[in-house]
């Protein structure tokens, strides 16, 4: 085997490629050859490192050097210096990893990591998610050759059991129990299948995983396959992942190639394969009836539970169907055992959460916290806080199933149920940051649309309740809002809950529910004083010229595309509301900012 | 009659007989056939499905009913440049409708048309998962990030020139 003196790793995840990471791997390549570096530097494209919001990032070991917002340009000032002449590139260091004179910290010692437990994602940003060797180098495979070798299903499943883990998709069902209910239905087939149908907006842990870390998913599905009796399994991912899609594809063919899926697995007489189901666009599909639906190759709508996949599944065999985040765990599991499984987290949500943190935040990235972490910390020690000092407004989780946390409830430890009582929901991970410039009104009017677009209009509370609900959202947001429409759509809200076909139906109205619970006053200054208090709904908005501010240059006067601003030279303009079409050109204009929507 | 799309490109008919056989003797084998029926000709004209209809002996209703379930299926041939804004929570919260808008107001279009030349589409799409970059946009697969309402006619221009 070669022996390098340095490792380059280039971040390969979805943020960083869109970022031109590709293009920087291309750079690395030939400036090593033309330095003729190439047998003493490995050169490795990895899955996610997580801070997606300063990439494209690569990390130079054995020093740990941690380059942000690296460009083609850079690369041969890295290698010219850095790698020749081990000198580190100081002006390209992630400003949070340089300590004091210049050296570097620890990534472990960085705001953004040093609260993270990385489990689910252990791998990710550290091997080359298209090199089966390297999982295998970290352990990869062992805990399949344990399970298959030295246990029973029913320890596996006992294992499983005993750790506490909870489905990583949303719901928290204990993972243990749907293997056992898999395992003890009746059928001469049975399935195992992998929810990769990552659709919530803002959520991308499911998808770094599988860029990251394809091979644990396979391994786990392998593991649960041998629990619960199975021979096949899918993997249902969206179409919308094409790298995702790209390595899951790598990683079959070369678990198929040491014969760690197919027949006779380890020598055993266990045989187990998988293959991959590509989406075509429907959030629905995340709905596991749904998916099972389209995995047939049918409209991917759901159906009524019981029975359940674990019953009736996959071409109507039983079937198990777990979320990528939750086999992930399952390896780790099998190696350390449920004890210490059970030693992270808290009382009833045991290990890790990933959160994708999206929004009005510093950080923007992927996370892994121990449950029970709270808000507070994620929000402003790993994410770094709030842009632009602005004040943190609320939270949203768990997508437009889930709901708004607002800043009195920043200290509240996350885990399953400390999220549902406070009216939103773990969901995927997803977890946005809203600003004091963010109105909530409209947010939950974005939910909504998003939720009647994509209703699969099988129940009618769905298809239609969503409707009127977002039509009187649509009211509220441009001014047309009348006393009782809060509560018109509370009971809309609660006829829905209690009628809807499947679990995204009866989801839907959270959005909204959460954001009239915390943010009441916002809808009524909507609805009564016709005013968007976070200035964002246009139609509620009005331009004005503060008199004392404006200096009379008639710059806005002169841009404005209706002819609504007038007044004389050198004295203050006045803009008429009536004309003003509020494109805002105007306040884009002025050099005074003397222009203020209200 | 309208010239028949399967008569007028025989290497493209070849290619989508291949794939039935491949799918054909699988369980599920619909999904993966309009994939790549879809891929072959770029959309799905109704001939095709047809034909997917008479090899699977799945009823035209069967079909039909899964390509336009599915908003990654389209019945309706694509612009030369399939431009794709984001619409995820991360980027909206960021001001992806004020691009939406200005895109719409740039090419004179709705989400969903292609141009009259043919030569854009534009799609609002769920969340691209870049939200690092937010607010995001797709050019077939050139992506641009941080997008403000003003980097817009300078990135249309580039296409349109050529």
């Amino acid at each position: 085997m070669e022996f390098y003196r340095a490792h380059v790793l280039v971040c390969g995840g979805t943020g960083c490629t869109s970022s031109g990471s590709m293009n920087i791997i291309d750079k690395f390549n030939d400036e090593l050859e033309k330095h003729g570096l190439q047998n003493e530097i490995k050169l490795v494209r990895t899955g996610c490192f997580g801070l997606c919001e300063v990439g494209p990032i690569v990390i130079v070991y054995p020093e740990g050097a941690f380059y942000s917002r690296v460009k083609v340009e850079d690369v041969p000032e890295i290698v010219a210096e850095h790698l020749v002449k081990g000198r580190i590139v100081t002006r390209l260091l992630y400003h949070d990893s340089i300590a004091e004179e210049q050296a570097i910290k620890s990534l472990d010692e960085v705001g953004f990591y040093k609260k993270q437990l990385r489990l689910a994602l252990r791998n990710c940003g550290v091997i080359d998610p298209e090199n089966i060797d390297e999982y295998i180098a970290f352990d990869g495979y062992k805990a399949l050759g344990r399970v298959l070798t030295e246990m029973t299903p029913e320890q596996v499943i006992d294992t499983i059991k005993a750790s506490g883990l909870r489905g990583r998709g949303g719901a928290g069902f204990p993972t243990g129990l749907k293997w056992e209910f898999t395992r003890n239905a009746v059928g001469d087939k049975k399935y195992v299948c992998c929810n990769a149908d990552e659709g919530d907006p803002g959520a991308f842990m499911d998808r770094s995983i599988l860029e990251g870390d394809p091979h644990s998913v396979l391994e786990a599905m392998t593991i649960a396959g041998y629990a619960v009796g199975a021979d096949q399994g899918y993997i249902y991912v969206r179409a919308e992942y094409p790298i995702a899609v790209k390595r899951l594809t790598i990683a079959i063919a070369q678990a198929r190639e040491y014969g760690l899926l197919g027949k006779n697995i380890f020598g055993t007489d266990f045989s187990f394969d998988i293959e991959l189901r590509l989406g075509a666009g429907a959030f629905v599909c995340g709905e596991e009836t749904a998916l099972m639906a389209s995995i047939e190759g049918r409209r991917g709508e759901p159906r009524p539970r019981p029975p359940f996949p674990a019953v009736k599944g996959v071409f109507s065999k039983p079937t198990l169907l777990n979320n990528v985040e939750t086999y992930a765990n399952i390896p780790q599991i099998i190696m350390n055992g449920p004890e210490w499984f059970r030693s992270i987290g808290t009382e009833k949500s045991k290990g890790t959460k990933v959160f994708a943190l999206g929004g009005k935040i510093n950080n923007t990235g992927l996370v892994e916290v121990p449950m029970g972490t709270t808000l507070r910390e994620i929000v402003y020690e790993i994410g770094g806080g709030i842009p632009g000092g602005k004040k943190f407004k609320a939270a949203q989780t768990g997508g437009p199933s889930g709901g708004c946390i607002p800043a009195q409830h920043l200290d509240t430890p996350i885990d399953y149920d400390s999220l549902t009582q406070i009216g939103s929901m773990m969901g995927s991970g997803g977890l946005i940051v809203m600003d004091e410039d963010n109105c909530m009104v409209d947010i939950a009017r974005f939910f909504l649309d998003f939720t009647v677009d994509e209703s699969c209009g099988k129940c009618p509370p769905c298809r239609i309740g969503t409707r009127r609900m977002l039509e009187l959202l649509d009211k509220i947001v441009s001014g047309k809002g009348e006393e009782g429409d809060i509560e018109k759509l509370e009971l809309l809200a609660k006829n829905i809950k209690a009628s809807a076909l499947c679990g995204l139906g009866q989801t839907a109205p959270n959005p909204v529910l959460s954001t009239i619970r915390y943010f009441r006053d916002e809808y009524e200054a909507h609805i009564k004083e016709k005013r968007c208090p976070a200035g964002v709904c246009q139609a509620l908005l009005r331009y004005v010229i503060v008199a004392e501010l404006c200096k009379g240059c008639g710059l806005c006067a002169r841009n404005c595309p209706v002819e609504a601003i007038s007044g004389e030279r050198k004295k203050p303009y006045t803009i008429d509301t009536d004309k003003c079409i509020k494109c805002g050109l105007c306040m884009e204009k002025c050099p005074f900012n003397a222009i203020v929507k209200q | 009659m309208a010239t028949s799309v399967l008569a007028q490109d025989t290497q493209k008919f070849a290619e989508l007989q291949m794939v039935i056989e491949e799918y054909k003797g699988q369980e599920g084998p619909l999904m993966p056939i309009l994939h790549k029926a879809q891929e072959i000709y770029g959309y799905l004209p109704l001939e095709v499905q047809n034909y997917i209809a008479e090899q699977l002996g799945i009823p035209i209703t069967d079909i039909y009913g899964v390509a336009t379930f599915y908003s990654q299926f389209t019945l309706k041939p694509k612009g030369k440049y399939k431009i794709g804004i984001c619409m995820g929570t991360a980027c909206y919260v960021k001001g992806a409708q004020k691009v939406l808008d200005k895109l719409q107001e740039v090419l004179n279009i709705k989400v969903g048309d292609s141009t009259d030349d043919g030569k854009f589409t534009l799609e609002a799409t769920r969340c691209l998962g870049a939200c690092g970059l937010a607010p995001v946009m797709v050019i077939n697969d050139q992506v641009y990030g941080r997008l403000t309402p003003n980097d817009i006619e300078g990135i249309i221009a580039k296409y349109k020139d050529e």
